[in-house]
């Protein structure tokens, strides 16, 4: 029999006051340190020969995507299984016209069925707000639109903790689509609670309205962007999303911000490259850097499962009504 | 001896520069005598309140026929009276669009039995497609008093132009959604800060202003009267300012809630913000109000654009957009008055002298001979909004539970007690 160990933090007093994770616009340096806190133990579970612990062992866990993903789902797939709890995944991308009324009705059917956490990703920003207004079971926002994506945000700060001690006071530049990107706007939360400094790099086309008052500097020259930076985060470019004229080509978007070594020669030394992908090697980063040293693309990966899991079992239990 | 005697309270007729407690007589559903002593069969005592014209919203929405579950003639007409409204105009969105006289007819017919004047304003293109001319001549001859693609803007020039030049024997304006689409990009609320934050689509000013700046150059080469509907920005109040100045016939209304909201102020996704134009910046909101003070703005219009729970209760994206002004009208404009220094007479003359010029209509006067449209309202009654306890279908309102300054307290059409202190007086 393989050993079946408890996470070592796992005590029934959890002093997390959010009954749904829905962005990280909510959450105090407090909350976000604890949720970080709680993914360690999580992490080394991760390591484990044998990787499953029975702590939500008879918990219900419905995946909800209504936009397609691969790493998000199959990320909250596994952390809820390595806790034992029941998973269904519940992809909805088909029927989408009428996803507004449907969103809700099938969303309070879940909830009959006594599902105990539900777990969203919508295309529609607020989608994720909207169902936590309507159900009493604690909601976590896999991704809304261009609106949100916490446990993203919290995956990313856990693999810099990890990588490059504490958060205070680091440099991050984050590069790329950042107009569209709920993975940029939940980092600029989180990182600017956490008392990092942080810079964002666009052409003028991918900036959105007033994103200077996120308290971030806003480059337009990745060169400038990367200056003495402790870690570069490169947002995916969506070419389904440019509609053809937010830049001329690929070829021109990648000779000024595709990140090279040249880029990285600018920075801190040791500079953590980062990306949520999935990437597109020659366009946000070179084929080298994706695979090369300073990359913490994969550990961004396996974090991700850990961050999963802690968020998991802390909103578990969680009761609104 | 007349029929009714109006006394004891404050009359506010702009058109005829009265602004003094006087008397009002009504005979035959018409002005008798303004002014004097004088005795009726009936009195009615309006001590404590302001008598004015009824007052006329240019722009609402009606949904019937098509889409009766929203309001139809005769709910949206009692919450006129409600509101203190003696005409409203229709806007042509109806399913079928009101793009030709047979729909008009229909609206008349359903009219017969409303407590307030309808007088439906007619579609400019065939399906508000802006492809097509509608019927313009058959619905003007039929009663239109206004054509409109409300709701669109007309993407093509060209069909603007036709539009407007052979709308010119007429003599009856074209009232624009100022909306260019590609600009509007899909866009859900106003762009800026609160878009960005909330990963919503944003709408730039520019999507509105450049259409504005087109039709009034329309309006030059045609030579037809165009009026801008809901104007909500700063580069658009400056356009019609300045064309206005070259003396060109050009006018604008404002929704109350252009001229009191702005985006920064939304509750996160809360679809009671949602409508279009979009609520703008705080430098828009006040551009709006100083040019609705200063006359550039001469009629204050609702918009009232009612819909469903089950409709505007949906991720902010999909909800449609719009909502309900037309009980809430009075008390939040006169906070112009309240808070910003507006002559009470000025703001009077937008809510009736005002639209009555811009659609030639001849109301929103308390002439001797005039109908008897009157509306009397307690400028300082405080009371807390409650969509429960309203006329229209529909609740999709950002003002529920709001505590208001000011309600109509009577409404009189042709002389005739329509509404009176919450409730409507039965014919």
């Amino acid at each position: 029999m393989p050993d079946v160990i408890d996470p070592p933090t796992a005590t029934p007093a959890k002093p997390f006051p959010h009954t749904d994770l829905l962005d990280t616009a909510d959450l105090t340096a407090a909350d976000i340190k604890y949720l970080l806190d709680q993914a360690e133990s999580f992490y080394e579970i991760g390591q484990r020969a044998v990787k499953k612990v029975p702590t939500l062992r008879g918990i219900t866990i419905m995946n909800c995507f209504y936009e397609p993903s691969t790493r998000t789902r199959s990320s909250f797939e596994l952390a809820g299984k390595r806790l034992s709890a029941d998973v269904i995944n519940f992809s909805a991308t088909g029927s989408s016209v009428k996803k507004g009324e449907s969103l809700r009705d099938t969303a309070r059917n879940l909830e009959a069925m006594g599902t105990d956490l539900i777990v969203v990703r919508h295309p529609a920003s607020g989608a994720a707000a909207y169902l936590a207004h309507h159900l009493a079971v604690p909601v976590i926002n896999a991704g809304d639109g261009c609106h949100a994506h916490p446990t993203q945000a919290l995956l990313d700060l856990f693999t810099l903790r990890r990588a490059k001690g504490p958060l205070a006071g680091l440099k991050v530049a984050i590069v790329g689509d950042i107009s569209h990107s709920r993975v940029a706007r939940s980092n600029l939360l989180a990182m600017r609670t956490m008392g990092m400094e942080v810079r964002v790099c666009a052409p003028p086309t991918l900036l959105p309205a007033a994103v200077e008052r996120y308290g971030c500097r806003v480059c337009t020259r990745l060169e400038e962007a990367v200056e003495g930076v402790d870690a570069v985060m490169m947002l995916r470019i969506q070419m389904e999303r440019q509609g053809g004229h937010t830049f001329p080509n690929l070829r021109e978007y990648a000779a000024r911000y595709c990140l090279t070594r040249r880029h990285l020669a600018l920075a801190a030394p040791d500079c953590a490259v980062m990306h949520p992908g999935p990437i597109n090697r020659g366009v946000e980063l070179t084929h080298e850097l994706a695979d090369a040293a300073p990359s913490l693309i994969l550990s961004q990966v396996t974090s991700g499962v850990a961050v999963r899991m802690a968020v998991l079992y802390v909103m578990w239990g969680k009761k609104k009504r | 001896m007349y029929d009714l005697v109006i006394k004891n309270g404050h009359l506010i007729d702009p058109a005829n520069g009265i602004d003094r407690p006087c008397a009002l007589a009504i005979t035959g559903g018409r002005i008798a005598q303004v002014g004097g002593t004088m005795e009726g069969r009936e009195t009615l005592d309006a001590t404590g309140l302001i008598v004015c014209p009824g007052l006329i919203d240019l722009h609402v929405h009606l949904r019937e026929p098509g889409q009766e579950w929203k309001e139809d003639i005769l709910s949206g007409s009692r919450a006129a009276a409600a509101g203190g409204f003696t005409t409203i105009c229709p806007m042509p969105n109806t399913a079928p669009t009101h793009d030709n006289a047979s729909v008009t007819r229909l609206m008349l017919k359903r009219a017969e039995a409303a407590p307030v004047r309808v007088r439906p304003i007619g579609a400019l293109t065939r399906g508000l497609k802006g492809e097509v001319l509608a019927d313009l001549g058959e619905l003007f001859d039929t009663g239109c008093v206004a054509f409109s693609d409300d709701g669109r803007g007309v993407q093509d020039g060209l069909v603007m132009r036709h539009a407007m030049e052979y709308l010119r024997p007429f003599r009856v304006p074209v009232i624009i959604h100022a909306q260019d689409d590609c600009l509007f990009d899909h866009g859900v609320m106003n762009e800026g800060w609160r878009a960005t934050e909330l990963g919503l689509r944003g709408i730039c000013n520019a999507a509105e202003d450049v259409h504005i700046d087109r039709d009034i150059r329309l309006c030059e080469l045609t030579g037809t009267p165009l009026h801008v509907a809901h104007l909500s920005t700063r580069g658009g109040v400056d356009l019609v300012r300045r064309a206005q100045a070259r003396g060109l016939s050009v006018s604008a209304e404002a929704a109350p809630h252009h001229f009191l909201l702005t985006d920064e102020e939304m509750p996160a996704f809360d679809t009671h913000w949602k409508m279009s134009p979009p609520l703008r910046s705080p430098a828009d909101r006040d551009a709006v109000r100083a040019a609705i003070i200063d006359g550039t703005i001469a009629a204050i219009a609702t918009d009232h654009a009612p819909h469903a729970p089950e409709e505007k209760e949906r991720p902010f994206d999909e909800a449609p957009f719009g909502i309900i002004g037309l009980e809430t009208c009075l008390p939040l404009a006169l906070t112009l008055v309240r808070d910003h220094g507006m002559a009470l007479v000025d703001l009077v003359a937008r809510l009736t002298s005002g639209p009555a010029a811009i659609l030639g209509l001849d109301a929103g006067h308390l002439g001797v001979g005039a109908a008897a449209d009157v509306t009397l309202f307690d400028p300082d009654e405080r009371w807390i909004y409650d969509s429960e306890r309203h006329f229209s279908k529909s609740r999709n309102t950002p003002w529920e539970g709001h505590t208001m300054v000011g309600r109509a307290t009577h409404t009189l059409v042709d002389g005739r007690l329509v509404y009176r202190r919450g409730e409507m007086v039965a014919a």
